[in-house]
């Protein structure tokens, strides 16, 4: 589904040049949930933003259900991204002026469909996340776990192969979390994808798999490491990552 | 998407009311301005005779005195009652008229309605059909009439209105200055603006001229003219001026000739001509000839004014730094709703989406201020309309103004959005998610 191969993401300034992925390779295959996991400032969030499509690589190939992304230009690479992806993001993102209908419409206008096929998704969407009686209220009427629900919902109304998850319990109580977890966890067992990024212990051990990225270098912690340890000199300058 | 991309922008606009009302504001005020001056200049400076005035030329041969003669300089700006009458009786054009300005008393015998004066014109008969004059009675005279000095004469329906009523006033008689004359024609409404045929009289915008007499009728009967003279020579007596052979010019001399050919060959006579006089003795000067079409004509005499253009030029630059304020204004609104964009970039908006949805709000923005500007440039033609200026009654929005403040505050919106669009469409969206 996703093979990244020595990809590296380097950020220059005119003063400053930050490596914050080096020569990472993985892969996550067809059914997974795999949980991404390191220490702050280790290239996890670079990492889901490459995956997602939102960063561009600076070297090495990224393989996304068979379409090599590194040559395609932004339009291709958003309609892929619209097509295939649905993120989850810890602070919900969820557009406050808008009803949760029309939050998860909005990645379904930008794939052109019709008004239609547009609203069975919706309303499929959201009664799949248990908020099917709430699609009238506004984000800042729903607390937060019911927030992330309809993130979700958002992320999935799309019919996504691939959902990335960036700490999407970072800001939910414990009960919520699990709430979210199981939504996840469900989604994965129909099939979807979930590669989700976290610093919790919990939530990684209820992955298949962890990833562990340590100074912009994957280390696959299902199939023993094969980098366990930084390089000299990875970690001297990186992107503050969540 | 369209219609999506305007539903954002509604959005958008509750949900940044102040800067939103503060864009349109700008918009509206520039444009309003600018409106306000586009459609006075469009007003003064409009073909007074669309479809026509390539083929109506304005006459002048030079009968001035050698001295202080510089070759290649204009001639006097109008035409001696000797070459005028000359000139349109030798009949070489497919129209030609002579003509005057002039300022008439009015009797209307009524005890109601008290004598009064009102503008005229002395001219020939190719007059109306010359300038397309229509008539919604009657006819105008004939070259016969002219020959015999008639005693006619076509007046306006305002005029007609006014002395006569409902009533035809076609074969009743107009006092004029102390003579009856009988009423031929009655002109339909008319109003060419600026009137062209006459740039020298300062009655060069407004209502036309509400008496029409023969030009020979009004010497017969030592109707008063009125406009600009310019007399050379032994300087005639006070009474002399107007006589047949008096050295100065106060005549407008105009043809009709619809070909190149015509042209060419009307010129080749007004050379002639001019020889044939310098061989007589009349003309001094080597010839010296001016053909030039109405909108030549009003371009060389600068029959604009100078103050529209000049205003029109400040109107635009104010509008251009309501412009660059509405660069500002939206930069600022757009980078602040930043996160939102990152939101919909990751959703699967591409550059190209989000730079259209920025763009249709920058048009929205100007559609609104379109509307705003409307009211804006409808009270500043109100003003202009109470400028004590030749042209201010004729300040009014028309149907091409008024889709022209549209697209102006269209187009200036888009153009405004243009940067700020791009850059809202280029931002990080790993960043703006991070700090949503």
């Amino acid at each position: 589904m996703l093979r990244m191969k020595d990809v590296s993401k380097v950020y220059r300034t005119e003063v400053i040049e930050t490596h914050a992925l080096r020569e990472l390779s993985l892969e996550v295959r067809e059914g997974e949930f795999v949980a991404v996991t390191g220490p702050s400032g280790s290239g996890k969030t670079t990492f889901l933003n490459i995956a997602g499509l939102l960063e561009e690589l600076t070297s090495g190939t990224y393989t996304l259900d068979g379409v090599d992304v590194s040559s395609l230009d932004d339009r291709a690479r958003s309609r892929l991204r619209n097509e295939k992806i649905g993120f989850v993001f810890q602070s919900f993102n969820l557009i406050p002026d808008l009803d949760l209908f029309a939050n998860v419409d909005v990645p379904l206008r930008y794939r052109g469909l019709s008004r239609t096929d547009r609203h069975r998704r919706i309303a499929s969407a959201l009664e799949r996340v248990g908020l099917g009686s709430r699609m009238k209220h506004f984000p800042a009427e729903l607390s937060g776990g019911q927030q992330q629900r309809a993130a979700i919902a958002r992320a999935i109304a799309g019919g996504p192969k691939l959902l990335l998850a960036d700490e999407p319990t970072g800001n939910l109580d414990s009960a919520m979390a699990r709430e979210v977890m199981q939504l996840l966890e469900e989604l994965n067992a129909q099939g979807t994808v979930v590669v989700i990024v976290t610093h919790d212990p919990e939530i990684a051990a209820r992955a298949q798999r962890n990833i562990h990225v340590v100074a912009g270098i994957a280390a696959d912690l299902e199939r023993g490491p094969a980098l366990v340890r930084a390089p000299a000199g990875a970690a001297d300058h990186h992107q503050p990552t969540a | 998407m369209f219609v999506y991309y305007l539903e954002l922008a509604a959005r958008s606009f509750r949900r940044d009311r102040a800067l939103t009302a503060l864009m349109i504001v700008a918009i509206a005020f520039g444009v309003g301005a600018s409106m306000t001056m586009l459609t006075v200049l469009h007003v003064v400076s409009a073909d007074p005779i669309p479809g026509h005035s390539r083929d109506l030329y304005y006459i002048l041969v030079d009968s001035q005195r050698l001295d202080s003669y510089v070759p290649g300089e204009e001639p006097d700006f109008q035409s001696t009652r000797f070459d005028a009458e000359a000139i349109v009786r030798a009949r070489r054009a497919d129209r030609q008229a002579m003509m005057s300005g002039g300022n008439v008393a009015i009797e209307s015998g009524r005890p109601d309605l008290p004598p009064f004066f009102v503008s005229a014109r002395y001219t020939s008969a190719d007059f109306f059909p010359m300038f397309r004059a229509p008539f919604a009675a009657g006819a105008p005279w004939t070259a016969a009439e002219d020959d015999g000095s008639a005693r006619v004469a076509v007046i306006t329906r305002a005029l007609a209105g006014k002395l006569f009523g409902p009533g035809d006033a076609v074969g009743r008689a107009i006092r004029v200055d102390g003579h009856d004359l009988r009423i031929l024609g009655v002109l339909d409404a008319w109003q060419p603006n600026p009137h062209f045929w006459d740039v020298s009289s300062g009655r060069t915008y407004g209502e036309t001229e509400q008496v029409f007499v023969p030009f020979s009728t009004s010497r017969e009967l030592k109707l008063r003219p009125e406009g600009n003279m310019n007399c050379w020579g032994n300087e005639p007596g006070p009474n002399d001026n107007l006589a047949l052979d008096a050295p100065c010019t106060w005549i407008q001399l105009w043809v009709e000739l619809d070909s190149p050919d015509k042209v060419a060959a009307f010129h080749d006579f007004l050379i002639s001509y001019s020889e044939e006089q310098r061989r007589a003795g009349r003309f001094q000067r080597p010839p010296n000839v001016r053909m030039r079409d109405v909108l030549e004509w009003l371009d060389f005499r600068q029959v604009v004014p100078r103050d529209v253009r000049l205003q029109t030029w400040v109107a635009l630059g104010f509008l251009l730094v309501c412009l660059i304020n509405t660069v500002g204004l939206l930069l600022t609104k757009f980078l602040r709703g930043s996160p939102l964009l990152g939101v919909r970039r990751a959703l699967g908006a591409s550059k190209r989406s989000i730079f259209a949805q920025l763009l249709v709000e920058s048009g929205a923005i100007g559609f609104a201020g379109g509307i705003l500007g409307l009211g804006v440039a409808w009270l500043g033609l109100f003003a202009v309309r109470h400028q004590p200026t030749p042209y201010a009654q004729l300040a009014h929005l028309d149907l091409p103004m008024l889709g022209a403040t549209f697209g102006l505050a269209i187009a200036a919106s888009l153009l405004a959005g243009l940067l700020p669009a791009w850059r809202g469409s280029q931002i990080s969206v790993a960043s703006q998610l991070k700090s949503h």
